[in-house]
């Protein structure tokens, strides 16, 4: 008789299914998974540590590196932690201004999830299609922030500056004519509200559209439905939240629990699973992408009614104007200290959680009274994920591992940091 | 402090009654910290309490208060600190439990209690070198294969003690002692009073 053995196998990183650098080693009996071990950390960049060494506001652009699909959120945690230490209030505008880059944040994270996740098991097309969707997104942070991705948006007290009031256009060039840019600038003639309303009036269509292609389909459920299936009292005690955790059938979510901003007047759902399975977490993100559509769409029409500033007046934390810095003063002298020393937060400890597209994404940070945070701990929702991989993984294929890698909707900038 | 605060605190009052134990309220969250030899029992009470009901633990993380306040810190160095979510209750308490020993710190694990320790334990460990005891597989996690040190600690400088690059000569990757020199451009300060006003 043959002798059997068991296969160690390494998987990653540099495979195109391990979102990254993801190094898996996989004790195979045949092609069933009896172990997974995710080893991770090759994208470390100790984060937190270079955090203790800038002030509060030179850590804002390394937020957006943790999770570079959803960055403004990560940014979202980081200041909420700071105004809760400081007791800053923010403006209401800069609020609405908040809740709604969070929700097209949402969109972008979901989107290039859903697009990576089918392109994982198999399908192609929804790659292509939630790429074009991104594209139109990411111009509304350019727009805002004057970056497509790594937005530095959100500060302490508010958001950088207020909406623009218009939209970057498409210029002429060698490989489009006239009538061709005429028809892509079409919907920015207005301002970026305007863009971001018509997106929301198109968008549906395109959730539709992506429904067409995946939920019904043969194939897609053949490798999603019954794999990886978590109870909802493990998903609990293995620390899931956000998605994960309403696809086995949890209603929890901070935007609704926990209200923080403006998400306490927002009217919206939260869709739950049933069986816990890949498909599951699939439909709940689906249907979150159309509750987030919802959102934006109240925001956008709060934020055309309400003019009003988009951050705090307090100049010993966010800079005063360029006008009042050359001609006051006192105003001069805030902006000197701000730039050469920062701002001081008391001494005492907090942590800000916030709904992230991924789960709760916390800040815990603790100082000691000086210009730069003693302590910050990035709660990453992907790290307790992750985690979990070996649990989700045991007893099913090697294709399956692909799928529950892409139902986790891992990203090592956050797992890492 | 509000009623759920007052609430939790009252019944984590009558629980650990007789136990060595602080209660901070700051910035509307609640804060437990518990000696080390308590603290498997409070957590099991935490978990399983009607009142508290933590199912959840969000997070672990270790601190080193080695110099906290510029030096003025008196207290024990190394501390891991817990944030416990309640889904059923929409509650959130944090628990500090601070190791006894600063030169080998060592704190008792809770993956017995919720699965979800194990790898917030581990880069604690990896970390802060901050031992979780009855952990079943406390290896490192974020740093490489082989680092020594626990680069998080205060006295860990921020470049590190090595480098790595690619020698042709040897036609492989290796470490070499840092060649950068450590720079603070703007320096940490404590203000006397309150410079924000």
């Amino acid at each position: 008789m043959a002798e059997i053995r068991n296969y160690t196998l390494n998987f990653g990183p540099q495979h195109p299914a391990a979102h990254g650098v993801l190094r898996l080693v996989l004790e195979l009996d045949g092609e069933v998974i009896e172990r997974a071990d995710p080893h991770i950390g090759l994208l470390h960049r100790a984060t937190e540590k270079l955090a203790e060494n800038k002030t509060f506001i030179q850590s804002v652009p390394y937020m957006d590196r943790l999770d570079y699909v959803s960055m403004m959120c990560n940014e979202h945690a980081y200041v909420m932690a700071i105004e809760k230490l400081l007791q800053l209030d923010v403006p209401e505008r800069a609020q609405y201004i908040r809740v709604m880059f969070d929700e097209i944040t949402r969109l972008l994270n979901h989107l290039l999830w859903l697009g990576a996740h089918a392109l994982d098991v198999g399908a192609m097309t929804v790659f292509l299609y939630a790429f074009r969707e991104r594209e139109d997104l990411m111009d509304c942070y350019e727009a805002a922030s004057g970056a497509r991705l790594h937005a530095a948006y959100y500060r302490p007290g508010g958001v950088y500056r207020d909406l623009p009031d218009h939209m970057p256009q498409y210029q002429a060039s060698k490989i489009r004519n006239e009538r061709d840019i005429a028809k892509l600038n079409e919907n920015r003639q207005g301002s970026l509200l305007d863009f971001i309303e018509d997106f929301t009036k198109r968008f549906p269509t395109y959730v539709d559209e992506y429904e067409t292609l995946l939920t019904d389909n043969r194939i897609w459920k053949q490798r999603l439905v019954g794999i990886g299936v978590v109870s909802p009292e493990r998903a609990q005690a293995l620390g899931f939240t956000g998605p994960m955790l309403r696809g086995s059938g949890i209603a929890w979510d901070l935007r609704k629990k926990q209200p923080y901003e403006v998400y306490d007047r927002m009217e919206f759902d939260i869709p739950v699973g049933v069986n816990g399975d890949c498909y599951d977490r699939y439909l709940v993100r689906m249907e979150e992408m159309r509750q987030s559509n919802n959102i934006i769409k109240q925001c956008v029409a709060w934020l055309r009614k309400n003019p009003g500033p988009v951050i705090t007046g307090n100049h010993k934390i966010a800079p005063p104007s360029r006008l009042d810095m050359k001609s006051n003063m006192e105003e001069l002298i805030h902006h000197f200290k701000l730039f050469t020393e920062g701002f001081h937060v008391p001494a005492g400890e907090c942590y800000a959680g916030i709904e992230h597209p991924k789960g709760e994404f916390g800040i815990y940070l603790v100082s000691d009274g000086a210009n730069k945070p003693y302590r910050l701990k990035i709660r990453a929702p992907g790290f307790a994920h992750l985690a979990a991989l070996d649990e989700m993984a045991r007893g099913h294929m090697i294709a399956d591992v692909v799928a529950i890698i892409g139902t986790q909707d891992i990203v090592f900038g956050e797992i890492d940091r | 402090m509000n009623a759920k605060l007052q609430a939790i605190s009252a019944r984590l009052d009558t629980l650990l009654e007789g136990s060595d134990f602080t209660l901070q309220a700051q910035v509307g969250e609640l804060t437990l910290v518990v000696p080390r030899a308590d603290m498997l029992s409070v957590f099991k009470l935490l978990r399983d309490d009607y009142d508290l009901r933590f199912e959840q633990l969000i997070d672990v993380c270790g601190v080193d208060y080695q110099a906290y306040g510029d030096g003025g810190w008196s207290g024990k160095r190394f501390a891991a600190v817990y944030h416990l979510l309640s889904v059923s209750k929409n509650q959130r308490l944090r628990v500090r439990v601070f190791a006894e020993d600063d030169d080998f710190p060592v704190v008792d694990s809770v993956i017995e209690l919720w699965p979800a320790a194990n790898w917030f334990e581990r880069e604690a460990f990896d970390l802060f070198g901050i031992i979780f005891e009855g952990h079943p597989d406390l290896r490192r996690i974020l740093t490489d294969y082989g680092f020594v040190g626990h680069p998080f600690r205060k006295d860990f400088p921020l470049t590190g003690y090595v480098e790595m690059r690619y020698d042709p000569d040897q036609k492989r990757v290796i470490y070499q002692p840092v060649s950068i020199e450590e720079r603070e451009i703007v320096p940490r300060t404590i203000r006397e009073g309150s410079f924000n006003g």
